[in-house]
């Protein structure tokens, strides 16, 4: 069964169709890329799967329910977290903490406890640093939980960003642009993450990518977006080597 | 690349904490021995006033990080609900519980104003929320000064006009008489209390933001959408910051209405130049830095009484301390001299340090 | 033919809330701060037309022009020394409590030179009262001379924008410094030129609401300030033709709202409304839309 089934989604900006009958199907544990030339609505598309846009057409569900419309904390809750093209961690906020307000909705003590530091507040904040704690250690961050968020280096930023996300134990995660950034060494290591929290999470991930190493390196499936429509889907392997495509990246 | 560890939150809360109870057993030894003039014993409460509004108004600014004009209009309707449950119960109950739940009755009202406020308010954003918090405080301090409230023995009467038309009978009082405001709040406020209710404010806010509840309002702050998409709920969280901030507010305009004997919403008490003095204690004292703001309300509290001496200069002195102060601490330039500075003559010490702590 | 009377008193109020506010919002456009201390700038023009015509007993024209040199320049140094090194800090507050500060500075010069008493402001028009309606509807000289200023003002001041090199890249720049600078706007220079424009139209400001309302302190002008940053995020901030109908509505709301409803309750008549125009279009009334991207 598919976890992820989009169809004929539709929006237009001021008359211009950002996204034009997106269709897409993902299964549970897929590795699914999206991938497309800049401005071909491919950053549109996840911020309509995570309500920050809400559709003009077509119906989105995940895991059998219909999201469509939801509010962006709504559809959180349903379980689809995402990472930002350009990084928005808490930046005043500990590494650890930014994790933990991933942890959020999962762990819970009321307002009066924690004012007043009934054992309750003691008992759960032990269990959340815990469990932000084993979170950071997959991304080797555990060294750094105490640092401000602002001052890690770029390429753990983004680590951070994954491991605030699968806090939230989302069944669907959306990377935008993990490897924005990063030398081929760093992606290299990005790739055994992504491979490692999928196998180890269960983890569903889309994900955008301009690294076409990356890309073919992990992703089972594609959808190659043009202009806000669906250029081809298919096979990894089929689709990188579809005319179209290269056509579409190189120009005519 | 700077690497720079975030001191031990506990430890600093406790610095804080002990901050406050040595300057209160300080000033106590002072008022014993007599070193403290009648004038200034007289700043006592007001600058306990201050510091919960600094503090208060910190959590809204600097841990929510929105900007609010309209804190004065806060501590005036918790001024104005403690007074008139006092005025109303003075005699009929023992002053020290009486004084305790006007205590809560403001925190209460001035919470719910907080929550009706921000409700519609708190989907504004930066410039256009401070301008409609400046109007809301203006509104309340314009409402308070046209209310008129009695009571006889046919219960409370209400008017919005005067005094004559409440109708009261013969032995009826009025309470609240508009512009003339509550006359005859009973004394109940001292330092000892003031002192007290800062703890208790202090225990609330520092506990906050180091909760969970606390967490999820300072990831507002940081990235508003990250927060949206981490599954943290903006609304309940902007309010629960406004309205405990707010809540604050009201316990020190109860503060402040039982240590005067007359109460009324002047300008100067509750108008939005209330709002900005205590935004100048929060951003001089560093955003988000609770004990930066007990510190800069204190001494910007004091700062005009010790320039006394030089009468008519005294504002205008604490004028230009206020901008050049600002110009040191966040002037790009002046920031950047500062680290070239210590980076001189503190190198060799701070090599020492970090040498020490592995 | 009261309410006529009560309208245009309020447009006049308004034309002079209008002028006070063009400046804030220029002022907000381009540098994007709350300029606290712009209301204050209105309390100095006054009291130098006062000086020159009361106290030195010179012509009033004279008086003006020395107030709107003496705004100007003043708005020019207030930018260049308290505003221009805080452009980059890592705050926007501490442009504002700054700001805040300048404005506690012009009061307390103000206060040591001229004092605390009210000075009485004799008013620089001498036209005579206008008759209508077999004397029914008076309209004062000073709400005629109001108005027609504010007229002229708005129509200069909208030309000066939208066709003159230094208008236009005033518009560039509050759009985006970086690339008007790339563009080779002298964006300095054009800060420096708004905080000059909208100082003098402070001093203008200054003078014509002494005139109506004839008395001087050194906190004259904090409420009219607040008014017009209030008529400015009404009308949109930012936008020129915004602070105008800003400013001209708050003034005919707050006459008209002290005449009919309550004249203690006027000001919080205006303030409501704020907050209704806010809640229902939250950028004001001609302010742009401006979502932020993810």
């Amino acid at each position: 069964m598919s976890l992820l089934e989009v169809k004929n989604l539709t929006i237009s900006f001021g008359g211009l169709r950002a996204v034009d009958d997106f269709n897409i199907e993902i299964k549970k544990g897929q590795l699914y890329g999206l991938i497309g030339p800049n401005g071909a609505g491919k950053t549109t598309v996840f911020n309509l799967l995570t309500g920050v846009y809400k559709p003009d057409e077509g119906i989105i569900s995940l895991d059998g329910h219909n999201i469509t419309g939801l509010k962006t904390i709504e559809i959180n809750k349903a379980g689809i977290a995402r990472t930002f093209q350009n990084i928005r961690l808490f930046k005043e906020l500990s590494v650890l903490d930014n994790v933990k307000v991933g942890l959020h909705n999962h762990y819970h003590y009321s307002t009066i406890e924690g004012i007043l530091r009934l054992p309750k507040y003691y008992k759960v904040e032990k269990e959340m640093d815990k469990r932000a704690m084993e979170l950071l250690k997959v991304f080797e961050l555990d060294g750094e939980a105490d640092y401000l968020a602002s001052n890690l280096p770029y390429g753990k930023q983004r680590k951070l960003e994954i491991a605030r996300a699968l806090a939230t134990e989302p069944k669907l995660l959306l990377l935008d642009e993990p490897a924005a950034g990063m030398n081929p060494n760093e992606t290299g290591e990005l790739m055994d993450t992504i491979r490692f929290v999928r196998d180890n999470f269960d983890m569903t991930i889309l994900l955008i990518e301009h690294d076409m190493k990356l890309v073919s390196g992990i992703c089972e499936e594609l959808t190659v977006l043009n202009f806000g429509r669906i250029l081809t889907q298919g096979e990894t392997g089929s689709v990188l080597n579809n005319p179209q495509v290269i056509t579409a990246y190189l120009g005519e | 690349m700077k690497k720079m560890k975030i001191a031990k939150t506990t430890k600093n809360n406790l610095i804080t904490y002990s901050m406050v109870l040595i300057a209160y057993i300080l000033v106590q030894i002072l008022l014993i021995t007599g070193h403290i003039s009648s004038l200034m014993s007289g700043l006592l409460v007001p600058l306990c006033i201050y510091v919960m509004l600094a503090v208060s108004l910190n959590l809204t600014v600097g841990i929510l990080g929105e900007l609010s004009l309209g804190h004065a209009g806060f501590m005036c309707v918790g001024a104005f609900s403690g007074a008139f449950f006092s005025k109303c119960m003075d005699g009929l109950m023992p002053d020290g519980i009486r004084f305790f739940i006007a205590l809560l009755i403001g925190a209460a009202a001035a919470g719910i104003f907080g929550i009706l406020i921000g409700i519609p308010v708190l989907r504004l954003k930066g410039d256009y929320l401070a301008i409609v918090t400046l109007a809301f405080g203006e509104i309340i301090k314009n409402l308070v000064n046209v209310l008129y409230i009695g009571k006889d023995k046919n219960g409370f009467h209400f008017s919005m006009k005067d005094s004559i038309s409440l109708h009261l009978d013969g032995e009826g009082q009025v309470i609240i008489n508009g512009a003339q405001g509550i006359t005859g709040t009973p004394h109940d406020a001292s330092f000892t209390v003031g002192i007290l209710l800062i703890f208790i404010s202090l225990i609330i806010i520092l506990n906050l933001i180091n909760s969970r509840d606390g967490r999820a309002i300072m990831s507002i702050r940081d990235n508003r959408i990250a927060a949206e998409s981490t599954g943290i709920n903006i609304t309940k969280y902007k309010l629960m910051a406004f309205s405990i901030s707010a809540s604050i507010a009201g316990v020190a305009g109860v503060l402040y209405a039982h240590n005067l004997s007359t109460l009324t919403a002047l300008p100067k008490n509750f108008g939005y130049n209330m709002s900005i003095m205590i935004l100048v204690f929060v951003v001089l004292g560093g955003i988000g830095n609770i004990r930066g703001s007990i510190i800069s309300a204190v001494i910007l509290t004091l700062l005009p009484e010790l320039l006394r001496g030089l009468s008519d200069y005294r504002m205008l002195i604490y004028a230009i301390v206020l901008i050049v102060m600002m110009l040191l601490n966040w002037s790009p330039k002046a920031v950047e001299w500062k680290e070239g500075l210590k980076e001189k003559y503190f190198s060799r010490l701070h090599f020492r340090k970090e040498k020490e702590g592995r | 033919m009261s309410f006529i009377s009560y309208l245009i008193n309020g447009i006049s109020l308004g034309s002079v809330y209008a002028i006070i506010a063009l400046g804030y919002t220029m002022v907000y456009g381009i540098a994007k701060m709350l300029n606290f201390a712009h209301g204050d700038v209105i309390m100095v023009g006054g009291f130098a037309v006062f000086t020159i015509v009361s106290t030195l007993g010179l012509p009033p024209i004279l008086g003006i022009l020395v107030a709107v040199v003496i705004c100007t320049v003043l708005g020019m140094v207030i930018e260049r020394v308290a505003y221009k090194p805080l452009r980059n800090a890592a705050s926007p507050l501490a442009v504002l409590i700054t700001a805040i500060g300048i404005s506690y500075l012009l009061q307390n010069v103000a206060l040591l030179i001229f004092g605390a008493n009210t000075k009485s402001f004799t008013s620089v028009v001498t036209i005579s009262p206008i008759k209508l309606a077999d004397g029914q509807l008076i309209i004062s000289g000073e709400t005629i001379v109001t108005i027609i200023a504010g007229i002229v003002i708005m129509i200069c001041l909208t030309l000066f924008v939208n066709k003159s090199k230094a208008g236009q890249a005033m518009l560039a720049v509050s759009e985006d410094k970086g690339a008007a600078q790339l563009m080779g706007i002298n964006v300095n220079g054009t800060i420096a030129l708004t905080f000059a424009i909208g100082s003098a139209l402070a001093a203008v400001a200054g003078v014509l609401l002494c005139s109506a309302y004839p008395s001087l302190t050194p906190y004259t002008g904090a409420m009219p300030g607040i008014k017009a940053f209030v008529a400015a995020v009404f009308g949109g901030i930012g936008s020129i033709p915004g602070a105008m109908i800003g400013g001209i509505l708050l003034g005919i709301i707050e006459i008209l709202g002290k005449a009919y409803i309550s004249s203690q309750m006027a000001d919080a008549i205006v303030f409501a409304v704020l907050i209704i125009v806010l809640l229902v279009k939250p950028t004001g009334i001609l302010g742009k839309n401006i979502q932020e991207k993810v």
